[in-house]
């Protein structure tokens, strides 16, 4: 097993008009679980298949450890990969489905029979495992295509597209468990596709956040919650995402309309901002506590484990997550406090700083 | 009908409140509602037009199997004598068995040779209309322009191939007096026809698998062979159904090539069942024997079908 390098890797469809995958370096380090999370479209798939060796990067070279595989067709690259949908040998019984891989790659019959049992108990597959694979409900044919992509030894890394979209949500959460588990014991390197951030950021040691065929932010799934680089980072990760207020900073404070919301860091220069707050950090305080936004509360959510307090701060909608049973009415005007240490500052999509402390200064 | 079912049940169950609601449900199941059956009148034109085609003529060739016509006014019952004598008559049974064995090779080798085609050909880019237009064209050829075409290019004096391999591979070949040399041509001329169909059905069906499939392959290590093999045949089960029912009904019912090219000969080499059946029928005019001969064929084509079918829809469960 080595880490995988893609040095400069991009991909256009259409002779270099557009980039699908934009060239980017970035390397899978050995035996981590990755999760690759982005919208449909946003070239998460291609990516995964030009590390397969399905697409052929249009630039980039790509590594295996010291081996570069860029020209490499797909079977020499021993690596392993399970599609969004079943693909499975459909005459074949369950257990020559999963013994495949390994028939192909003329491996002893001993130790096919001992991978394939071990991987069916993995999975929960031995009492299909004579079946014909295309009279199981898909659930169970994707498990099977699951198992498929586990069943070889040292494999350099698994790659999972989106692999639990036809399996029932029940299921799911035990299938996700037991991949997490199959990582710790096998030591596969996982890159697992998604664009639920729920199941990226339960699965994976480090998320990897791919939006318009460019890696916008990569960290463990606490970092992508608490601390996003890019707004878009701060919208899709989160339920709901980041509120996003646009305010300006003037001398040395960030104003939202006429009200100082705090400090502006030091060296920003003077200037139009959108400030960042995830719902879970706005504080609702009386109508004239200060430093902070007078918002008029627009409506409330009772999600029953807590509320969503919708509010307007003049013309832009921010919402604040509370214990349940807030005490807010509807029409009632509050005050957004932004918490100094979760509030950040974007300036064209990037962050460019964080909210500081008003220290008292500004108006009392 | 509710009323009368009710009343007829008043004599014993007046006395009781209980069984009416019984009753009721009872009725709920049959729909009381009149039925409006005017819709079967829309079967009409069907159930007129298949009688006329096809229901009909049928019943008139029954009609004549089980009769001596002697002229149309002098006609005696004969029960099943026509068809005790065809099924014994030698010429009938030398016909029957060598139209079987032209089935079975044309089969054999039509349908793998189609899928390998259809294997081969191009998947995208200008090409595929190429090769979709140069597979189909003898498809588009009358098959009685077909038969021309080679009785004249098997030709040892005139015709290309004939003149070739007698010429340039210096082996002796005239489909006139030679009986293999006859079938050979018939047999090449129905592969030169047909194969393509097999080959446009089986492109059809090789394009209609996901492309996942196969990546899935490449992944998994599979040799182009366990591709075909593992992937693509078995997908193929449903237009290869077709394809072999359509071949074989062709094939064992075919006609008009051999009578062109070869009429049959030389001898009774490439006398097939309808050759046969068309000679008692129209030449010979025994209309008992041909009626009797080809509800035989009809019943044949038809049982066979059915095998074939259900052979082939088992198979893949």
């Amino acid at each position: 097993m080595a880490d995988i390098r893609l040095e400069g890797v991009g991909h256009s469809y259409d002779g270099g008009r557009t980039w699908a995958l934009k060239p980017m370096t970035w390397t899978w380090q050995s035996s981590r679980a990755y999760a690759l999370l982005g919208p449909s479209g946003c070239g998460k798939t291609t990516l995964l298949n030009i590390i397969s060796g399905l697409i052929t990067p249009t630039t980039g070279r790509i590594w295996f450890g010291d081996r570069e595989v860029t020209g490499v067709p797909t079977a020499g690259r021993n690596i392993a990969q399970v599609f969004q949908f079943p693909v499975l040998y459909e005459e074949m019984s369950v257990y020559d489905n999963l013994a495949f891989p390994l028939r192909n790659r003329k491996f002893p019959k001993k130790e096919v029979d001992q991978r394939v049992r071990q991987v069916s108990q993995l999975l929960g597959l031995d009492q299909v495992l004579r079946r014909r694979s295309r009279r199981l409900d898909p659930g169970r044919q994707q498990i099977v295509s699951l198992g498929r992509g586990l069943v070889r030894p040292q494999v350099a890394a698994v790659l999972l597209d989106e692999p639990l979209t036809v399996v029932d949500p029940a299921l799911k959460w035990t299938l996700r468990s037991k991949l997490k588990e199959i990582h710790r014991d096998t030591g596969h390197t996982l890159i697992y596709v998604t664009h639920d951030q729920t199941e990226a950021l339960t699965f994976a040691d480090e998320v990897v956040v791919l939006n318009d065929g460019a890696i916008v932010q990569t960290g463990p799934p606490a970092e992508l919650f608490l601390s996003p680089t890019h707004e878009f980072v701060g919208h899709f990760i989160g339920s709901p995402g980041m509120n996003m207020v646009p305010g300006e900073i003037v001398g040395d404070v960030v104003r939202v309309g006429t009200a100082d919301v705090g400090a502006a860091p030091d060296g920003l220069p003077a200037g139009p901002v959108r400030i960042g707050v995830r719902p879970e950090f706005v504080r609702i305080a009386g109508p004239d506590a200060s430093p902070g936004a007078a918002a008029t509360v627009t409506g409330i959510d009772r999600m029953g484990a807590y509320d969503l307090v919708h509010t307007r701060v003049g013309e832009h909608p921010v919402i604040v997550k509370t214990e349940a049973g807030s005490a807010c009415e509807p029409d009632a005007v509050v005050c957004l406090h932004f918490p100094a240490d979760r509030t950040f500052l974007f300036r064209d999509e990037v962050r460019c700083g964080s909210l500081a402390p008003l220290n008292g200064r500004g108006p009392a | 009908m509710t009323d009368q079912t009710t009343v007829a049940q008043s004599p014993s169950g007046a006395a009781e409140p209980a069984p009416p609601p019984a009753e009721e449900a009872k009725d709920a199941r049959v729909d009381p509602r009149p039925k409006n059956n005017r819709a079967w009148w829309l079967v009409l034109p069907v159930v007129v037009s298949v009688a006329f085609t096809a229901v009909i003529p049928l019943m008139t060739v029954v009609n004549y199997s089980v009769q001596d016509v002697f002229s149309p006014s002098e006609r005696i019952f004969v029960g099943l004598e026509w068809f005790r004598e065809i099924a014994r008559d030698p010429e009938v049974r030398g016909a029957f068995v060598r139209t079987l064995l032209f089935s079975a090779q044309v089969l054999l080798i039509e349908i793998p040779l189609g899928v390998a085609v259809a294997v081969a050909m191009p998947r995208r880019g200008v090409s595929v209309s190429v090769a979709l237009v140069l597979v189909a064209l003898p498809l588009l050829i009358p098959w009685n322009v077909v038969g021309t075409i080679w009785q004249i290019f098997a030709r040892g004096d005139i015709g290309l191939g004939g003149w070739a391999i007698n010429n340039v591979l210096g082996v002796n070949f005239n489909y006139t007096l030679d009986s293999t040399d006859a079938w050979l041509t018939v047999l090449v001329m129905d592969v030169w026809h047909w194969t393509p169909l097999v080959a446009l059905l089986a492109y059809a069906g090789l394009r209609s698998i996901p492309q996942p499939y196969f990546q899935a392959a490449q992944i998994d290590g599979a040799s182009a062979w366990a591709t075909f093999r593992h992937i693509q045949l078995p997908r193929l089960r449903g237009v290869l159904t077709i394809a072999i029912l359509l071949r074989f009904m062709d094939s064992f019912m075919i006609y008009t090539e051999p009578f062109v090219v070869t009429g049959g000969g030389p001898g009774n080499a490439t006398s097939f069942l309808s050759i046969l059946l068309s000679k008692i029928a129209v030449g010979q005019f025994d209309l008992g024997p041909a009626g009797a001969f080809s509800l035989l064929y009809f019943l044949f084509v038809q049982i066979l079908c059915y095998v074939f079918f259900t052979v082939l829809t088992r198979s893949g469960r």
